[in-house]
Parts: structure tokens; C-alpha cells; sequence
């Protein structure tokens, strides 16, 4: 079932072999630009940071799977709830006879470490990205764009399992746009804030955002809820590079090109021409003829 | 190479060369004013000179958060101790009554206090919240004399560094600098919520450091030492705790 699944997937929407003839038009391969330089070193410094974080902040969570709401709580006060696991420490009442080895030494050094470099990162990546307008052309939606209409057409789309329009690898859709906004602008700054308010000697000088957030237990139990979330975007975001073509994503990311069947003239006019008017690749396939797809 | 290369290796180059002389100009000033962590070595050690110096640079005056009454935790918990050494259970059988804490190192007049010689100066409480590295924590209000009134009681020397304190217990001692030392809410323990500090809790003596996680509040001191330097002290790294894994400074 599953291995049926990933195949049509691939047959559709990806550069197999198994591509259907109809459009395989003759190719005329070109490199467009996609990610620049300063987007591509962000992006792998923040993912190496997060998986660096992702898995120390596992391992501190394993020494006390508990978690509360309000200023405090411990062994003996009530939970809001518990993670069916063994802990690394002995007095926490998991309810199994063993306990796993303490890893939290090296898993605050480096959870730390992480914090520092994604935060600096994501400040100059902050910075850079109003200086050049980054945020302003390629993350926040064309006028057009910001309607329910608009985006629920990328959503039906997705629903239909229709392959992507080639201009699609050049930029990002509504749909798109709005998660990576919503990963940069509100759940980055979040994490961090949650995270602070852990700190005892941050609360000190800046009490107001532990007190802010509910106390201490409620700002460690939202540290934790936010990290679910970016973790769901992170599994949303590979599983799309994998369905939408991994190695021509993956290679945009890592080089800053994107492979197109099209010279690099007619992608730019047909991307801009599609933001600007919102055709359907429909359209835009009547008007242009077929349009070859991206070739990895 | 051609002309474009060549001028991009030398800006490239140029700015590797400001750049590790940026890193190293930083790394001076920062050795001057005190702001690099005696376990700042090894892989970890630029994410904790940061977190120190950083905390050292906004948060030096800062007070730990203080509760109303009503939010003294009803359940405190104690966390898990290592069994007690014969030095320990002679003074549990005497009731803590000959219990002394010995100060010594860079001051004018090293000293030993009684329990009740600390009782007999003037008393600091606060209610505040101890919070353990594993995540859990409780509120309690502690009742005792705060670090810098006993340290200027025995003639701190200016030359003084760290405030190195060691447990009864072995192998458990720690230090802090002078920022925590002279610190308002660091506090030499001796009660808890109107009672006397129980056992399990550091009792009879505890240095509390509310602004560091509950690690660096050493439970049943003995003996504070003022120091120029942490080298001689262990392994030099500051602590008992980056010995066993744990970063010196534990604000965070």
C-alpha cells in the first residue's frame, strides 16, 4: 500500500524515467537561479542547529517525562501529563522497574551551543533578509494571492495529487510561503522566548516573559509543544521535497540552481506572468504550448 | 587564476584575517573583564563564554524572581541525595551542634562559624524557586545570612576571584564568581519555610544561588574558599560539575 503509494507519487510527480510521453518534449536545459548563497548557508547552519537541539532537548526531556502548567512542579505535585517512558533519573514515577543512563550533561553543553549559533544565524538571516527585500519578493504573498480563494487552490491541488507546475521549482506557492512565515515569524521566535524563560538568570533581568507565558512549568510544557509543531513542519517540508522531486530540490538548495527544460527567459516570464495574472498552468500551457518539465 | 579570482582570494583573505583577529581581540577583552568561564575549553566551550559573558553583561545586578507566601510550594521535593559519610552521620547524631563553617583562602581573617554564630547575624530570607536542571522545580522561602555580609566579616582581599565551597560530602564542591558572591539573594542556608533547613534539603547549612539552576546550591558546606584562580582546585575546570559533564555556569 504504502509502496504502490510513493510509486505514483513518483511516477507524477517527479523526473522518473516513468514519465508520461505527452509533454516529454524536447529538452533544452538550462540553469535558473533559485536560492541565494546567503539563504542556502542559513538554511544548512539552521537545520544542522535544529537536529543538534532536536535530539539533546530529547535526551534533557528524558530525565523528567513529566510536565506541568503554572509556576512549579516536581515528582510530587500532579501532572498535566506524562510520557510513557523510562526516565534517566531514579525517583521519577514512570512506573518502569529501570532507568535509562543519564545523557544530560553534554545534551545542555550542546543543546546551548545549538541555541547560540541558530539564534546569531537567524538574526543575520533576519537583517539580511529585510536589507534585500527577501522577505518582502519571495516570502510574503503577491497581492493576488492573498485570498482564501488562492489558497485553498493550492490545498485542492495538493488534495488531487496533481503534479507541479514547473515554474513551481522557481517559486514558492501561497500555501508555501505562508508555513515558511509562519516557522520564521512565530514559531522560531516562540521557541527561543520559551526557551529563555527557562533560564533562571534570564527570568532575573527580564522577569516579565516567564511571567508573561504562566510561569515556569507553563514556559517549559510551551517550549515543548512549539518543538512538536516545528516538528510536524519539519516532516511536511521533507516529505514535499521528496514527493515534488528531491534531488531537484535538494540540488536547489545546495547549488542555487534549478534545472529547467525552458530557457531561463521564458521560466522568468512565465513565473512572473503567473504572479502576476494567477493562471492556471493550464492556461499558461495554451498559450505557451507544453511546457517541458524540470530535469535533475 | 584570473584577475576576478584573484581579487576575490585576496577580499576572502582579508576578511579571514579580520575576522580571527576580531575573534581574538574579543577574546582578550573578555579574558579582562572577567567574562570567560573556567570550563570554557573543548567543543562546548564557545556556547558557554557566550551564555556567561552575555549573563555577565545583562543580568550582573539582577534579582531572582521572588513569590508572595501563598505560592511556597506545599510539596517540596528533595532530590535524590548520595548516602552520608561517617563525617555526616557524626554530626547528624549530635544534632548539627558542633557543625562549622571554616573560610579561609585570599582573606584578612580566616574564620570559623557555628550554626549559630551565622543565626547571630543579621537574617535575609526571600521566597524563591529552586529549579532543577532536569526541569522540575519548587518554591520555598529560605531563611539565612547572605554570602557578602559573612565575606566582609572576614576581610575579603580585592585580589579575590571565586568563592570556592565544598559539601561535606565528597567530591561535591563548587564555586561562583564575584558577581554571585557578593550577590543580595546568595544565601548561607540555614532555615526553610519557619523550620530549621531539613536533611534533605542541605540541612544544616546550604549555600543557595537562586539565580543558577538547584546544582550550583551545594547542600551541607563546610568550608568557602576565596581564590584568584580555579586551577589548582580538581581538574581546574571550576567545579565538581564539568567533571562529571556539567557546565560551571548553570544561569543558563
Amino acid at each position: 500500500m504504502t509502496v504502490s503509494y510513493i510509486c505514483y507519487a513518483r511516477s507524477v510527480w517527479s523526473s522518473s524515467p516513468c514519465y508520461p510521453s505527452d509533454v516529454s518534449a524536447p529538452l533544452r536545459a538550462s540553469d535558473s537561479p533559485r536560492h541565494a548563497a546567503f539563504v542556502r548557508v542559513t538554511h544548512w547552519i539552521t537545520a544542522l542547529c535544529f537536529f543538534a537541539l532536536l535530539i539533546s532537548g530529547a535526551e534533557i526531556v528524558v530525565s523528567h517525562p513529566r510536565f506541568y502548567w503554572g509556576e512549579t512542579g516536581n515528582d510530587l505535585t500532579s501532572t498535566l501529563f506524562k510520557i510513557p517512558i523510562p526516565a534517566s533519573r531514579n525517583l521519577v514515577p514512570t512506573g518502569y522497574g529501570y532507568v535509562l543512563p543519564d545523557q544530560n550533561g553534554w545534551s545542555r553543553y550542546l543543546h546551548f551551543q545549538a541555541a547560540w549559533a541558530v539564534v546569531l544565524t537567524g538574526l543575520l538571516y533576519a537583517v539580511w533578509g529585510l536589507w534585500t527585500g527577501h522577505f518582502r519578493s519571495n516570502l510574503f504573498p503577491a497581492p493576488a494571492d492573498r485570498t482564501w480563494r488562492a489558497i485553498w487552490g493550492v490545498i485542492a491541488k495538493h488534495i488531487r495529487f496533481s503534479r507541479p507546475h514547473p515554474s513551481e521549482a522557481l517559486s514558492y506557492n501561497v500555501v508555501q510561503r505562508a508555513s515558511y512565515l509562519i516557522v520564521i515569524f512565530v514559531l522560531f521566535p516562540l521557541v527561543i522566548l520559551t526557551g529563555l524563560a527557562l533560564s533562571p538568570a534570564f527570568n532575573s533581568a527580564f522577569p516579565f516573559v516567564v511571567n508573561s507565558l504562566g510561569g515556569r512549568q507553563s514556559a517549559r510544557t510551551l517550549h515543548f509543544f512549539i518543538t512538536i509543531f516545528l516538528v510536524l513542519f519539519l516532516i511536511v517540508h521533507v516529505a514535499m521535497i521528496i514527493l515534488a522531486g528531491f534531488v531537484s530540490r535538494m540540488r536547489a538548495m545546495i547549488t542555487g540552481t534549478v534545472v529547467t527544460g525552458i530557457a531561463v527567459t521564458e521560466s522568468a516570464v512565465i513565473a512572473s506572468a503567473m504572479t502576476a495574472s494567477q493562471s492556471s498552468p493550464e492556461a499558461l500551457r495554451q498559450l505557451h504550448g507544453p511546457i517541458t518539465e524540470e530535469r535533475t | 587564476m584570473n584577475k576576478v579570482s584573484r581579487r576575490k582570494f585576496i577580499t576572502a583573505g582579508l576578511g579571514a584575517a579580520a575576522g580571527v583577529a576580531g575573534v581574538a581581540t574579543a577574546a582578550g577583552i573578555a579574558r579582562r573583564y572577567g567574562l570567560i568561564p573556567p570550563d570554557s575549553g573543548g567543543i562546548f566551550g564557545p556556547g558557554e563564554t557566550l551564555t556567561y559573558a552575555a549573563q555577565r553583561l545583562l543580568t550582573r545586578h539582577s534579582l531572582a524572581r521572588e513569590f508572595p507566601r501563598s505560592m511556597i510550594s506545599k510539596v517540596p521535593f528533595a532530590n535524590e541525595l548520595a548516602p552520608f559519610n561517617d563525617a555526616f552521620k557524626r554530626q547528624q547524631a549530635a544534632g548539627f551542634a558542633d557543625w562549622r563553617l571554616t573560610i579561609d583562602g585570599m582573606v584578612a581573617h580566616p574564620t570559623s562559624f557555628s550554626v549559630s554564630d551565622l543565626k547571630s547575624l543579621p537574617v535575609s530570607s526571600q521566597i524563591t524557586e529552586v529549579v532543577c536542571e532536569e526541569g522540575w522545580s519548587y518554591v520555598a522561602q529560605w531563611i539565612g545570612t547572605s554570602l557578602s555580609e559573612v565575606l566582609n566579616l572576614c576581610g575579603l582581599l580585592p585580589q579575590a576571584r571565586y568563592i570556592v565551597y565544598f559539601s561535606i560530602q565528597p567530591d561535591w564542591w563548587d564555586s561562583i564568581d564575584m558577581a554571585d558572591a557578593f550577590h543580595p539573594q546568595t544565601l548561607l542556608t540555614y532555615a526553610m519555610n519557619d523550620g530549621d533547613l531539613p536533611v534533605g534539603f542541605g540541612g544544616p547549612l546550604r549555600l543557595r544561588v537562586p539565580r543558577q539552576l538547584g546544582y550550583k546550591s551545594v547542600k551541607f558546606i563546610t568550608h568557602l574558599t576565596a581564590t584568584d584562580s580555579l586551577k589548582h582546585f580538581g581538574k581546574g575546570l571550576g567545579s565538581a560539575s564539568p567533571e562529571g559533564g556539567y557546565a560551571w555556569y548553570a544561569g543558563i
